[in-house]
């Protein structure tokens, strides 16, 4: 099983970069030999993801659904002397993200046909970055994680740089040094928790079940070793965070060390998300982008800010992240008001559907931060499930109607060469079915009931209310503010008489590669919306697994070190042996 | 001893070795480059000679050089213990064997540099090469100096080829400028560590580093307090002259102006050899200073006896040892238990705090001028046209980041000898890459300067159209220098980050961080202007494919960055064998 899982995964990590390497060889003066090759190589990819998702026979990696745990795990040593790992694997949260990851870089491939400078060179970064971000989701070595992330930044970079629009460089270097910012403080934090960590305070079955090791006497071995053993296993990491003390020295300035790499992580992640207030680049980065790699901005870089809060913050310092609870949900809910209004005061449709995402994507955070299993409910997660299982949701959600969304501005800022809100109009009576289309996946973009929008933002909303009703009542307004500028945008650019902005005749129907990529979006909005199951099938074990976690730990740990606090808190007033611990 | 006992001693009687064969041993290859030189110089005499090029005398003297130097027995289980040369003036460890492996590899790549980039032409060869291998000579010593004269004389010698070879293009104004500048400020910041190695002498009795420490460890709370503005004073002096070299803050305002005078081939040989060596240097004298070795210190040469006679109790040589080891227990320096150098009537705790504050001193001098000089760097490359002084300002910013494990293994040799010898292994794993990668920047500095007759970064534009695989390479290297992944400059910077967090320097790691998305900036800029920039119109062609001496060479300079960024186990093995036995 794990050779196949080694085979299978890596497959799907380093196809495109093999791709991008036999790219080198075909002469760049057959611009349509290497998009097609390039296609297929995407194809490729999520055709291999398909199988490792639907396939099941025996010989290749298969993922389950309904285990929560991680699937098709393989680990093999990579760089001994600092215990770092080639170390991939996947559950239900990061599987359905590599899903998404390669359908949506397969349509924004075929979204790049119309790319006519430097094609080559365009195809080879654009498959690097293929590699950087599958690699991101399926890694589960911190180092290697860091890896993946940093590579996906330097072909981004050239993609908007080369490729852009008449602000690409600015808007380019802009992006770079966000991310770079953002993950150097990541760099940081993976090395306090490095040095801090010590794979023998945990117990043998712990090992085995981290896949540190593979049995249980290589699991004492290591217990016995006479110095720290230090490790960037991820799901190792997690179980200390959960069950030893070792992040909770003080670091600086009376904070705990896991307070410290939380935030720090948190840092890299929202700038990422992007989450107010370092959202500022994704505006630039988008208007600039050519289509495609918006596409892929929106769809798929996005979401792995939200996967590493998942993933990294909250299971490896869940003390720092039940104490700063209130800031990830008001960053989430600042976000998502804040993109709305945004939204509404844009002139340019691409930065619309940019600060959209902004709105969008503060739904995850806010579902995320949701950690209701506090005292109060006598720890029950289920609404904190809901919520983390509706920011997945809106995660995927959000990968399906944004690209969608870009496309559809993509495709009319082909023929007409302009994205002025103020100068569209009457679109609907001169290309019927791409507004159809349109109107379908802005509607998704809403939220609209039925439509894959709806689902996450409904699961949000609801969850949010036991934990606090000030940004349970901010977070449903915005769907007001969402239905608000979506629906002013459709009618300043589908309806009205008709179109009298620039470039009026070369509007021209939608063509057959843009339905083929059009097309599927909506048709998975509509699934999605109506079946949602399809992808909550896959994520809600791995999800409520993880919630569980947190909240038994919640139980077991931190409800403890709260009652110590109040007590010291009591001691220090000069009450003792009060019954009402804590209270004025 | 009369001078008969003493030839006898040195040369050894009856078929028994002297001291003069284990010296010869030991200080083979610098003998070999001495030999070499007068060869060189002495083949120019015969009219057949003269038909002989200078560079292949050169380079079979640094090809014999480095097999003696035997960088291979590193790895090995049999290396050689660490052997004092000539008294112990200078100190034949394994530090010494990597530095020198370091110098050498740098040597022979650098000839082959310049016989490609055709400076120096034939006529001036001889004299280039005897400069250059001179220097080296100068260099080796640095890299060995276990004596406060040695530091003297190997800086000196270092120096003094140094400033003739940034005048070394007896035509330019600005060489001869570059010259005169270096020299005078070298010829200033020598007087003031002179003056400062005669302060410590006098305050402290000796000048062999290892019994410094020593000394240092001995002198009771009345003398420390006697003599501490002098110790400060000679400490700062000592300081200032190793910045001049390091080109560190505040001593590095002849850089810039240098490498903009000399030509690109010395700008490779000061930023990498003269740096390396300067580095090494640093350690030894911060490790001389803070750590006393556990061995007695019997080699010391000219020591005068120090104002007052104390006695050193070692453990395990009888019954006195008893009673020392309580005292020794808290100790707080403590290498490997093997010795402790205190009065029996001192208080434990004040003997303790003597290298402690010693220790502090020097690791807050290192930290602080490393991340000044970190900063500054980066700061002042912002606006340059110049490629050449940009690369100085690299140059200063990456001997910060150098510094910096300098500081983190001081500050753990207290508490952790073996992760304090890491902390120098990061320096070697840092000054590996770096060699590759500065040789390579100037390499591609110079092969530019043939063919387009300048060094403006703005008469890069473009060139990705005409010579690829040079703009690849040059991007590949300065994207390195950046530290992000894979490549060998993120190994380096990872691993000097890593140290850093293990002794806990946050300040500094955090300044390291935000300095890491400061360079940024610069370095792409350059790589954005080759890419992205259009192409000038009136601009020399420059082609430079794969397929030519240049190119090949090229090739083999960035192969290794990507390398050890992928897989940097070997290499990191490598060096810390080198340091293992550093602070043991």
């Amino acid at each position: 099983m794990e050779q196949s899982a080694l085979i299978w995964l890596s497959l799907i990590v380093f196809l495109p970069a093999l791709g991008a390497l036999a790219l080198v060889a075909i002469p760049s003066d057959k611009p349509d030999v290497i998009k097609l090759f390039s296609l297929g190589v995407t194809v490729a990819v999520f055709l291999a993801t398909c199988v490792v998702a639907f396939g099941g026979a025996t010989d290749t990696a298969h993922f389950e659904k309904g285990v929560a745990e991680m699937q098709d795990a393989f680990s093999l040593p990579w760089i001994k002397s600092f215990n770092i790992y080639y170390f991939m694997g996947m559950d239900g949260i990061s599987f359905t993200l590599v899903m998404l990851t390669a359908f949506v870089t397969m349509l924004s491939m075929g979204a790049s046909w119309s790319i006519d400078r430097h094609v080559k060179a365009y195809c080879i970064l654009f498959l690097l970055l293929e590699t950087g971000m599958l690699g991101v989701f399926l890694a589960l070595d911190f180092f290697l994680f860091y890896v993946f992330w940093e590579v996906m930044l330097l072909p981004m970079y050239f993609l908007i740089g080369v490729w852009g629009g008449p602000r690409r460089e600015y808007a380019a270097i802009k992006f770079f040094l966000y991310t770079l910012l953002g993950s150097v403080f990541m760099l940081i934090a993976i090395l306090i928790l490095y040095f801090n960590s010590d794979l023998r305070e945990l117990s043998a079955d712990q090992l085995v079940a981290a896949h540190v090791v593979d049995g249980v006497d290589a699991a004492e071995a290591i217990r016995s070793e006479p110095k720290a053993q230090h490790t960037f296993n991820i799901l190792a990491l997690s179980t200390m965070g959960q069950h030893t003390q070792l992040f909770d020295d003080e670091l600086f300035l009376g904070k705990s060390l896991q307070w410290w790499a939380f935030l720090l992580l948190l840092i890299g992640f929202i700038i990422k998300v992007p989450a107010v207030p370092v959202h500022t680049w994704l505006p630039d980065a988008h208007v600039e982008a050519p289509t495609p790699i918006s596409m892929i901005l929106a769809g798929v870089l996005l979401k792995m800010g939200g996967y590493g809060i998942i993933r990294i913050c909250y299971p490896i310092c869940p003390d720092a992240a039940f104490d700063l609870a209130w800031l990830v949900t008001s960053i989430g809910v600042v976000s998502m008001l804040y993109g709305a209004f945004a939204a509404l005061a844009q002139k340019d449709f691409k930065r619309l559907v940019a600060y959209s995402s902004v709105s969008h994507m503060g739904y995850v955070m806010l579902g995320i931060g949701v950690w209701s299993a506090t005292a109060g409910n006598n720890y029950n997660p289920e609404y904190w499930q809901m919520g983390m299982n509706g920011a997945m949701f809106q995660m995927i959600a959000h990968g399906i109607s944004s690209p969608g969304m870009f496309f559809m501005v993509g495709v009319i800022y082909e023929r007409v060469h302009h994205r002025n809100l103020d100068e569209f109009g009457g679109l609907f009576a001169k290309s019927p079915v791409y507004s159809g289309i349109a109107f379908g996946i802005f509607f998704a973009g809403l939220g609209l009931p039925g439509l894959c929008g709806f689902i996450g933002e409904v699961f949000v909303t609801l969850s949010v209310w036991n934990y606090s009703h000030v940004l349970a009542v901010l977070s449903a307004a915005t769907v007001i503010l969402t239905a608000g500028y979506i629906l002013w945008t459709l009618q300043r650019v589908y309806l009205g008489p008709e179109y009298k902005g620039p470039h009026g005749d070369h509007i021209t129907p939608i063509n057959g590669r843009e339905l083929a990529i059009a097309a599927p979006l909506l048709a998975l909005a509509i699934l999605f919306g109506v079946y949602p199951r399809a992808i909550f099938d896959y994520m809600t074990p791995s999800v409520n697994k993880e919630v569980e976690d947190l909240a038994g730990w919640t139980r077991a740990t931190k409800e403890s070190r709260l009652l110590e606090q109040r007590v010291e808190l009591d001691r220090r007033r000069g009450i003792e042996n009060d019954p009402l611990i804590g209270e004025e | 001893m009369d001078f008969l006992g003493f030839v006898t001693e040195l040369v050894g009687r009856d078929g028994a070795p002297g001291k003069l064969a284990d010296w010869c041993a030991g200080f083979a290859p610098e003998l070999v480059l001495c030999a070499t030189i007068v060869v060189m110089l002495l083949v120019r005499l015969p009219g057949w000679g003269q038909r002989i090029n200078a560079f292949y005398v050169a380079l079979v003297g640094a090809l014999i050089g480095l097999y003696y130097v035997a960088p291979w027995t590193l790895a090995s289980p049999t290396a050689a213990p660490a052997a004092p040369l000539f008294d112990g003036l200078l100190i034949n460890d394994s530090l010494t064997v990597f530095f020198r492996s370091i110098l050498f590899l740098f040597l022979v790549l650098f000839l082959i540099f310049t016989r490609l980039s055709g400076i120096p032409d034939r006529e001036d060869s001889p004299d280039f090469y005897t400069l250059v291998l001179g220097g080296t000579i100068g260099m080796c010593l640095m890299a060995s100096a276990n004596h406060l004269l040695t530091v003297f004389l190997g800086v000196e010698m270092a120096s003094v080829p140094s400033y003739a070879l940034a005048g070394i293009l007896k035509g330019r104004r600005q060489s001869s400028e570059a010259a005169l500048k270096y020299s005078v400020y070298g010829a200033g910041t020598a007087g003031v560590m002179l003056y400062g190695i005669s302060l410590l002498a006098g305050a402290l009795g000796t000048c062999h580093l290892p019994t410094i420490a020593h000394q240092l460890l001995n002198l009771t709370p009345d003398l420390l307090a006697e003599r501490h503005t002098v110790l400060l004073l000679g400490g700062l002096m000592v300081a200032v002259g190793l910045s001049f070299k390091l080109s560190a803050f505040p001593f590095h305002f002849w850089c810039p102006d240098v490498f903009e005078g000399a030509s690109a081939e010395v700008n490779a040989f000061l930023s990498v050899a003269s740096k390396a060596a300067a580095l090494a240097l640093l350690a030894r004298v911060a490790i001389g200073f803070t750590h006393a070795p556990g061995e007695p210190a019997s080699v010391q040469p000219m020591v005068q006896k120090a104002a007052v006679v104390r006695t050193v109790g070692y453990r395990g040589d009888g019954p006195a040892s008893v009673a020392l080891a309580v005292a020794d227990e808290q100790a707080e320096m403590r290498p490997n238990g093997a010795h402790s150098a205190i009065e029996e009537e001192v208080e434990p705790v004040d003997v303790a705090s003597v290298p402690r504050s010693v220790r502090r001193y020097v690791v807050g001098l290192i930290a602080l001028l490393a991340a000044l000089t970190c900063t500054f760097g980066n700061l002042a490359a912002y606006n340059q046209s110049n490629i050449k002084r940009l690369l100085a300002y690299s140059t200063i910013a990456h001997a910060g980041y150098m510094m910096m494990p300098v500081a983190a293994a001081i500050q753990l040799s207290g508490e952790n000898p073996a992760e304090a010898g890491d902390a120098i292994a990061a320096l070697a794993f840092y000054v590996s890459t770096y060699l590759f990668t500065n040789l390579a920047a100037f390499a591609i500095v110079a092969f530019l300067r043939n063919t387009l007759r300048s060094e403006q970064i703005a008469d890069y534009a473009g060139l990705i159209r005409r010579s690829p695989f040079l703009v690849i390479c040059f991007a590949t290297i300065l994207i390195s220098l950046i530290g992000l992944p894979p490549l060998a400059g993120f190994a380096a910077k990872f691993l000097v980050f890593g140290y850093l967090v293990n002794a806990r320097l946050y300040v500094l790691l955090v300044i390291g961080g935000l300095n890491t998305a400061l360079s940024l900036f610069y370095y792409l800029r350059v790589v954005k202007v080759m890419t992205i920039d259009p192409e000038p119109e009136d601009r020399l062609p420059a082609n430079l494919s794969l397929v030519s001496p240049a190119g090949v060479y090229l090739a083999l300079l960035t192969i290794p960055v990507v390398v050890l960024g992928i897989w940097f186990d070997g290499l990191n093995n490598w060096t810390r064998a080198a340091t293992q036995s550093l602070f043991m």
